[in-house]
């Protein structure tokens, strides 16, 4: 009993302790770990283009915060500064740019509707999880031509 | 070696040490920012934009100030928060990684304040 016992204690320490010559399979602190985002190792799937863009529109739409505090400021400096931000706006390269503005914000909004979904425990089985992002898909689709007619439509002037 | 037993250690931590505020602010803004955004582009497709009076009038018009104050807020604080997340994603190095978070912090600051500031002056105009 008791040389079992011993036997036992020494087979456990040999299993905590670090073998000799040999790396753990958990990184020690200090090592290089993987971090996240690792996305080699999945198998491709359209929802996960969804998940990408998701990230992509955000990073778009802050740097859309950028034209909005102009346009603010541009009011809040008076009409000369104004006129001279409408103008931009007008322009085909801004207009182009509010547009994908307008489109990323569809996505984003969409997309985060099924976020806030999914966080409250909502549709999250694989099947629900595909079928509403085709949903978003169209929806932001319609919300982009939406978006291209307000700016581009048969007014012409543009916003 | 430490004398912290290891659940002390772990308490109210998550995976980056920092537990779930992060994660709650996130999803609190996304929330706010969803009858705000959609309030501000209906306004601005029955906006005339190219004139400067009807828009200054809007923008100051009854409780219009407070609304666009708060989605400049909620925009300003979701999207620090994002672009955070992808930061620490992607800038693996430790000083280049510090100098962005801080930069992305200082820039939203300064996007809000600024924003907060022409509201203000535009709403306020009226007063003086």
């Amino acid at each position: 009993m008791a040389i079992g016992n011993t036997r036992a204690a020494a087979l456990i320490s040999e299993a905590r302790e670090d073998p000799p010559g040999r790396e753990r399979p958990l990184s020690p602190p200090g090592r290089e770990r993987p971090l996240s985002p690792h996305l080699s190792v999945y198998r491709f799937m359209y929802t996960m283009v969804l998940s990408i863009l998701h990230r992509f529109t955000g990073v778009v739409l802050a740097v859309g915060l950028c034209a909005l505090v102009y346009w603010l400021m541009s009011a809040a400096a008076g009409e000369s500064a104004y006129g001279q931000a409408a103008w931009l706006f007008r322009g085909w390269p801004i207009r182009l740019l509010l547009l994908a503005w307008l489109a990323s914000y569809c996505f984003h909004f969409l997309n985060g509707l099924r976020h806030l979904a999914w966080d409250a425990g909502l549709g999250l089985e694989r099947a629900q999880a595909r079928r509403s992002g085709t949903v978003v898909v169209v929806l932001a689709v319609v919300g982009f031509v939406l978006a291209a007619w307000a700016l581009f439509g048969s007014r012409g002037g543009g916003p | 070696m430490s004398l912290r037993s290891p659940l002390a250690a772990v308490l109210g931590r998550g995976a980056a040490g920092e537990g779930a505020a992060h994660w709650w602010a996130q999803r609190a803004s996304a929330l706010a920012l969803v009858p705000l955004t959609l309030w501000f582009l209906l306004s601005l497709t029955r906006l005339p934009l190219d004139d400067y009076a009807a828009v200054t009038l809007w923008m100051a018009n009854g409780t219009n100030p407070l609304w666009l104050a708060l989605l400049l807020v909620a925009l300003c604080f979701h999207s620090r928060l994002g672009v955070q997340v992808v930061i620490e994603d992607y800038v693996h190095s430790g000083a280049l990684k510090f100098a962005a978070l801080l930069l992305n912090s200082a820039a939203h600051l300064l996007l809000a304040g600024t924003g907060l500031y022409a509201v203000l002056r535009i709403a306020l105009r009226g007063l003086t």
